[in-house]
């Protein structure tokens, strides 16, 4: 038996009796983020394989999210900042060992590059578009012919930014929970995902749509990977990491884990998706939608159950 | 210079005379407090064994705090005492999440206080408040590299031990045993 007791008293707000820092704002942006690198992620590659005629919707117009979801996104860190005013003082310095910093930096760059991205297709989505002064149509210009540099550039910064979501939390090593190396590679998978759901969801043409949704399996098979072996790894280790890994395996976040994140976030949209390629006709909406619940669901949960783990002695 | 502390867990007795001096002395906001007393009972009944133990930052030599800043805010002082520049620091909790101990919070003005280890006082050739007003004189304050300091003093003869050592931090409050 161990039992231990503040004698002298302490109830600290958000601190005590366990941590609370973190609110709604980070795990929304953390889906926001992973989505916006998903679908950059994708525009890009088709751009630098040369398939734009073939995936209109993931080059042109599923990239107009981007810029929308990232700005929503870097809203709600601002939102979470407690010292609000001084946020500027994240751009007047670069600091290699802080995950935090990277982020910031990162989307200081990738923020404006989608949305000169997505400001070039205006055109070609809206023909009667015009930009009125000359200056603009010769920046468009420019930026058309150079696509491909431009798809090179934020193919690397959208892989940084998904896999900076993951890194976030797991650079915490006072948080077993998060305390993990797989926690990259997991977020940025699930974060594709998501944006490979996006595009499915809006895509017109069906082969498009089809082909989004085989990679969307892939994704989910190689999520469904990491969860297992995320958990073996938690068992394998040391106290604190099995304690955290117990939250899921009988404690308070095993129904909402494995039953919005795992089956409906991910088992249920892939086997929908696999009836869908043998020819079925399932509504997209429902695995798209599922797959979307459960990204979002998925950073809720690790968001607050990491905070809840802790050292012990 | 290396400032550290030892705490003697068999002199303290609780009293928490610490805990208000430090509220005092460093304007604490109310219902906040820098340090804190623990106590600690293990065993089976009737063989229990009590632990007494005044906690704080542990002035980390491998602070995840500090490496975890994105703004530089997080920083060493003098003789590695880490503490916050509070023009600096955006609030975004990263240092709070980072810390094993629990030492951060969030001062209501916005951005993370902690303890200081006394730095205005300490520069001024004093102990910190909470070393100052012990009323067992518990704790040693002092440089581990000066042999003749009250804490390399205190520690040379006693065993001792760290919080969560396995976490990596190389904390620098040592409990002794």
């Amino acid at each position: 038996m161990k039992e231990e007791l503040f004698v002298s008293g302490r109830d600290i707000p958000n601190i005590d009796p366990f941590l609370n820092i973190w609110h709604w704002q980070i795990p929304m942006y953390l889906f926001l983020g992973g989505l916006a690198a998903g679908i950059l992620f994708f525009a890009s590659l088709f751009t630098i394989m040369g398939k734009e005629k073939e995936m209109p919707t993931t080059v042109k117009r599923a990239t107009l999210l981007v810029p929308i979801a990232l700005s929503l996104g870097l809203f709600f860190l601002f939102l979470d900042l407690k010292h609000k005013l001084w946020f500027w003082q994240l751009y007047t310095t670069i600091r290699l060992e802080s995950p935090m910093s990277w982020g910031a930096w990162t989307l200081m760059v990738i923020t404006p590059l989608s949305m000169v991205w997505s400001a070039s297709y205006l055109k070609e989505l809206w023909p009667a578009w015009d930009w009125k002064f000359k200056i603009l149509d010769d920046f468009e210009k420019l930026v058309i012919k150079n696509r491909k540099g431009l798809a090179w550039a934020m193919i690397i910064l959208a892989v940084i930014l998904g896999i900076y979501t993951g890194i976030l939390l797991s650079a915490f090593n006072a948080r077993p929970l998060w305390n993990t190396s797989l926690l990259g590679p997991l977020f940025l998978v699930s974060g594709m995902s998501t944006g490979a759901a996006t595009i499915m969801w809006m895509a017109k043409d069906k082969s498009e749509r089809l082909l989004m949704s085989k990679i969307d399996l892939l994704l989910i098979s190689i999520e469904l990977f990491f969860i297992v072996h995320l958990f073996m790894g938690f068992l394998a280790s040391n106290a604190v990491q099995i304690e955290a890994a117990n939250l899921f395996l009988g404690g308070a976040f095993t129904v909402s884990f494995w039953g919005f994140v795992v089956v409906l976030g991910l088992i249920v949209p892939a086997l929908l998706e696999i009836l869908e390629l043998r020819g079925y006709h399932i509504p997209v909406a429902i695995p798209a939608g599922l797959i979307l619940f459960g990204g979002m669901m998925f950073r809720f949960i690790m968001v607050e159950a990491g905070q809840i783990t802790r050292y012990l002695y | 210079m290396r400032y550290a502390m030892a705490i003697d867990t068999r002199k303290c007795v609780g009293c928490s005379d610490c805990v208000v001096a430090c509220q005092v002395e460093n304007n604490v906001p109310i219902g906040y407090c820098r340090d804190w007393v623990v106590e600690s009972t293990s065993g089976t009944y009737p063989v229990l064994q009590t632990e007494i133990r005044s906690e704080r930052c542990n002035h980390c030599d491998n602070s995840p705090c500090v490496r975890c800043c994105p703004t530089g805010a997080s920083h060493f002082e003098q003789g590695g005492i880490v503490t916050v520049t509070h023009h600096k620091c955006i609030g975004c909790g990263a240092c709070i999440q980072s810390c094993p101990y629990d030492a951060r919070y969030s001062h209501p003005d916005g951005y993370v206080d902690k303890c200081t280890f006394c730095l205005h006082r300490v520069v001024e050739g004093l102990k910190p408040a909470c070393v100052s007003v012990c009323p067992t004189k518990c704790m040693y304050f002092g440089d581990l590299e000066d042999p003749n300091s009250d804490v390399s003093v205190a520690i040379r003869h006693r065993n001792y031990k760290t919080l969560a050592p396995e976490a990596g931090t190389k904390p620098q409050i040592f409990y002794l045993l």
